[in-house]
Formats: structure tokens, sequence, C-alpha cells
């Protein structure tokens, strides 16, 4: 498997939407090294014939009944918000170009 | 601390008994929920700004819950009747799990001054059973670390020494109870983050079978690893207190649809005879403190005396777990971890130069809300579920999870219960890990493969390591939903070390003195 580079970690903190500062990248491409370097091995602990577990204790189908349960009013549910307006989640332009 | 209430039983006292003694003094009127919780708070005062366990204090609604608790025992008939056996009985909630009436921040500024718009399945139950609710513990952020170090709201200390971690994640809740703030706590389990700070603090900390206890309101970080659990000084304490939160919960489609069993009984049982205890090979040994050795060498020479038979267990795929899991874990965390994103609660903060789109907003954000570990392992994941990695990494991963699954089922066809120790070391300094991710990751080594698995893990006081002084965990491990297994050979293992030591290892734990007013008004 490849080693873990700066430019990677630049690429993956941008899909993760977490700004780093080129001290950070430097730091964070490091440490990620030797982290990744150590779980490597677990690559060739399985073969092809072992199933993959996703799930510790398997409950298939859990459904609830087709009933309107428990519902936040508006109000809770932007009580925590950095930003409403006209009961809705307010936030900067959406696009590049506001 | 020396005031005498006026039934004779003096806070210092009060403090130290046992939840299940409380209880029993509250039920025979010896003394009122509002003196036990009074109590507590006052430990608090005296000792936190040493410890800092607590990230927030909830004083006024613990003592109305506590008055309601008195009152409704004072005017007796059904109600009286009806209350559960742990009313008025305080508690302390890991600053993971959201509760109506008090900030929840996970440790995290991102969440700085957040307040829950509902209540964690676990609090409703407490509520229900009308605990006191004595506060929020600190932890490491989001619940990610090995030694509360990783708190936006800086570190908890150990209570046996000062200038050493707590454990982690849940430092704060092990912490609070070994140092006397509160009996009983609420921690989560991912990796070890209730069994090792119960190791490193000399308490008790159960990780229940994944789905025995409802994860409702604890905010995930691994969700197919992630399970809440007692913290405790004694191991019938936990037993109630799991007895108090377990049980299935329609709201977490992962709780398991079966009754509990009677995991108070199980504590209640006595005896070991005949039972088969498998020593793990892979869980000792090499790489683990001499100390740590001695007193799980010292452990397995009591349980054969009992009656228990020794078994020795081999579980291979073992070495492979602790890679599985720092894939598995940053995987899950970094989807978990995406809804932080400035929108809509937390903390939001604005790029300060450049188009001011959501986008830079949710990096300006994430990248100030978030502390480096928390970055580490949203990056971490990120590259693992990345295509052309996802294979080789979280596909692997997975694939180890069944190697260990196995590992586990034939183990227990040789032995009803594993046991290790829980920790590798006692408590290191504070700051010797603080730069060296993987170092700290090694400490999980001996608790992940119960999370990885889903079976149920139990940590107790094992004695003081000869080297240092300082506390060391046994771990007890079963087969899924045979949690009473712990509680039973925990219980009678617990009985016998405190006959040795001649009382609870806490008892051996240096005082805490006073603090200043000053540090104690900051809080």
């Amino acid at each position: 498997m490849a080693a873990i580079n700066r430019d990677d970690v630049a690429h993956l903190a941008r899909l993760a939407h977490i700004e780093m500062s080129a001290d950070e990248l430097d730091r964070m491409a490091g440490e990620l090294a030797v982290i990744v370097d150590s779980v490597k091995s677990v690559s060739e602990a399985a073969g092809d014939d072992v199933p993959a577990t996703s799930h510790p204790i398997p409950l298939a189908n859990v459904f609830r009944d087709d009933v309107v349960g428990h519902t936040f009013t508006a109000e809770q549910a932007l009580s925590g918000a950095p930003d409403s307006d006209d009961n809705r989640f307010k936030v900067p332009a959406i696009l590049d170009e506001a | 601390m020396t005031e005498q209430n006026p039934t004779g039983i003096s806070a210092e006292t009060l403090i130290r008994l046992s939840a299940a003694q409380l209880a029993e003094k509250l039920a025979a009127g010896e003394v009122t929920a509002v003196q036990a919780t009074q109590a507590y708070l006052d430990r608090i005062a005296a000792v936190d700004g040493q410890v800092n366990a607590f990230l927030h204090v909830n004083a006024e609604e613990a003592l109305a819950v506590a008055a309601e608790v008195d009152a409704i025992r004072a005017a007796g008939g059904a109600e009286a009747e009806a209350l559960h056996y742990l009313a008025g009985v305080p508690i302390a909630v890991k600053d993971l799990i959201v509760t109506i009436g008090q900030p929840t921040t996970a440790g995290s500024k991102i969440l700085e001054g957040w307040h829950s718009p509902y209540d964690a399945t676990v609090v409703e139950r407490l509520r229900a059973a009308k605990m006191p609710i004595l506060g929020k513990t600190n932890l490491d952020e989001f619940a990610m670390g090995s030694s509360t170090e990783h708190s936006a709201y800086g570190p908890t200390r150990n209570p046996w020494d000062l200038d050493r971690i707590p454990g982690g994640s849940g430092g704060g809740s092990a912490a609070a109870v070994a140092a006397f703030e509160a009996p009983l706590a609420l921690g989560t389990d991912t990796g070890g983050s209730i069994r090792q700070p119960g190791a490193v603090t000399g308490t008790v900390g159960v990780k229940p079978t994944y789905g025995s206890v409802s994860r409702y309101g604890a905010i995930a970080m691994a969700s197919s690893l992630d399970q809440i659990g007692p913290v405790t000084r004694t191991v019938l304490d936990s037993a109630l207190l799991h007895q108090v939160i377990g049980g299935h919960d329609p709201r977490d489609s992962t709780s398991l649809p079966e009754p509990l069993a009677d995991l108070v009984a199980a504590a209640k049982t006595g005896n070991v005879e005949g039972l088969r205890i498998g020593i793990i090979k892979e869980l000792h040994g090499e790489g683990y403190q001499a100390g740590v050795e001695n007193r799980f060498n010292d452990a397995l020479e009591l349980l054969k005396e009992a009656g228990a038979e020794i078994v020795e267990v081999s579980c291979p795929n073992f070495q492979y777990a602790l890679g599985a899991y720092y894939l598995i874990m940053p995987s899950e965390a970094s989807s978990n971890l995406a809804k932080f994103d400035g929108v809509r609660y937390g903390l939001r903060v604005l790029p300060e130069d450049g188009p001011m789109t959501i986008e830079r907003v949710m990096g300006a954000t994430r990248a100030a809300g978030f502390g480096d570990e928390v970055k580490r392992r949203i990056i971490l994941g990120t590259y693992a579920l990345s295509a052309g990695y996802y294979d080789a990494y979280y596909g692997s991963a997975q694939k180890v999870r069944t190697l260990v699954q196995r590992d586990f089922e034939a183990a227990f066809a040789q032995a009803d219960v594993l046991i290790s120790p829980t920790a590798p070391t006692t408590a290191f300094p504070l700051g010797e890990k603080l730069d060296d991710p993987l170092a700290m990751y090694l400490n999980d080594v001996a608790t992940i493969p119960a999370n990885l698995a889903g079976v149920p893990g139990l940590s107790l006081p094992g004695g003081l390591a000869d080297e240092d002084g300082l506390p060391v965990g046994i771990q007890l491990l079963a087969p899924a939903r045979e949690d009473a297994r712990l509680y039973r050979v925990g219980a009678v293992l617990e009985s016998l070390l405190e006959a040795k030591w001649g009382g609870p290892l806490l008892a051996q734990a240096p005082a805490l003195g006073a603090v200043s007013l000053e540090t104690q008004e900051a809080k």
C-alpha cells in the first residue's frame, strides 16, 4: 500500500472540510504516515474466504410502526443554531459567486 | 468536611459509602438524599479544582430531585414503596451523553455552550429512578483518546497522583468516582474508554454487551463500537446501575430486544466454583509492566483458591485488533462527525478573507472547533474510506473483525470467562504520550478486542503495582449477552482482594487537600 503524503492529507482535509495551515499539513502527514504504517498488516491478516463483519451483533430489519412519533418544534430545532431566520437555519451563500 | 449531620454520619463517611450502602441508609431513613447530594456537591467544590473531573456542576437540579425523593419517602405510602432502590443516590454523567437543562460539550470547542433539546435514553432512565445528576464529566474530545488530555477544557488529573493521567476517554467519570466526588457515573466505551480509566484510577468500569444499553443520545464516535456503561467503586454498584440503564430501547435500532438478565443477583452469587477462567495468552507478558503482571498473577491465584479452573486460551488474531480498530473507528468517526458543520448547532466561524461561501465557513468552523486528535482521526477515516483504499483498509479491517469474533468463539468454547490485565501499564505522567499518537493508541491493546466483537468486559481494581504504587486493573470478558458472568466473577474476585487488603483499594489513595476559594469560584 502506498504511504500517505502531504498532498494526500491536503486533499483529504478538503474532502473533510477542515482548513489546514501549511505547518499543520506537514505535521499531520508525518503523524499519519506512522499510523498508516502501523495498521498496514491488517490488509494481510485475512484471506478472501473470510467474510466482513460490519456489526458485532447482527439484528436484521429493525423497523418501528409507521406512525408519527415525537417531533421537535421549530423553536427547539433551531435552539442551538448559529443563525436562523423565519423558522429556518440561515447560512452564508451556497454558491461561490454570491 | 467533618461536620456531623443530624443522624451522626459525617459527610466524610457519607461520600465513601458505596451506592448500595447509601441506598440502604436512604431507605432506612438514616440519611436523606439531600444530605447525600449536598455532601457530594461540597466534595466537588473542595477537590475538583485539583482533579478537574467536572465540566458542569448541576447543583440546583440535583438538590431538587433529592428533595423530591426525601418528600416522597417522608410521606410514605404507595409512592414511597414504588421508589427505585437507587432513588436519591447521586450520579455523574459523561459529557458525551446529552441532557436537557445542562450543557453538553463532548469535550469539544465546537459544542461549547450547546444545550440538547432532548435527553439520552439512559438519562431518562436515571430521571425515572429519581437519581440526582451531579453534573457532566470531562473526556477526551468526542471520546477520542486514552488520557483525557485531548479535552478542549483541560485535562482531568488522576486522584492517585495529580501529575498523572486518569485514563481516557472517560477520565472525568473515573476520576470523579475515585475522588469521592460521585458514588456512580456513566461512561462510554468504544475501545476501552470505560475500562482503562477504571484500571488506572482503582475503580470499576463495565462495557456491557453491544446493544445491552441504548446508545440513543450518546454523541456517536464509532456507532458499531460505542457502548454506554457503568463507572463505580464496587462490582455490585455496576450491576445495580447497569440494571437501571439497560434493556431494550425502540429508539436505538441496535438495542437488543430481550430483557436484561438479573445482574444484581449475579453479583451476589458469591462463588466461582467449577467456572473455567481463561487466560488469554496474547494479552499479558511481553509489553506489560511487571507490576501489572504481578497483580494479574495474584488475581489468578485467588480465583484458583476459590475453586475456579484456570485454563490458557489463544487468540492469535488479536495481534491485528489494534490495527483494525484504528481503521474502523476513524472511518465511522469521520462520517459521524460530518454533522458538525456550523449550520444547525454549535460553533460557526467565518473565514478571515476570501469568498464567504458555506463550504469555506464549514472549513473554518471545523478547523477552529476540532482539536488535533479529532482532526487526525477524521483525516485517517476519510483516507481509509476513499476510493482505491477502501478494500485494503476498511474492508480488510472488517474481515479482521470476523477473525477476532472467531477467536472469541473458540476461546469461549474452552472457558466461561476470560481474564487479562485491563491496560498494559499503570497511569502514565500527563504529557508523556501527547506527541506520540501511536504510543497512546497502544494503551488500548487489551480492551479493543471486546469492542470489535461486541462482547462485554469489566475492569476491577487488582491492587497497586510494586514499582510505582499505582492501581492496576483486571479485565474480565464474557460471551455476548452473558454480562451476568462478569458480575458473578468480578464480585467474588473483589471480595477476595478486599479481604487481602483489609478494605477497598481506594482507601489507600492519598487524601486530596482543599483548594483555595479562588480556584473554586473559577469553576
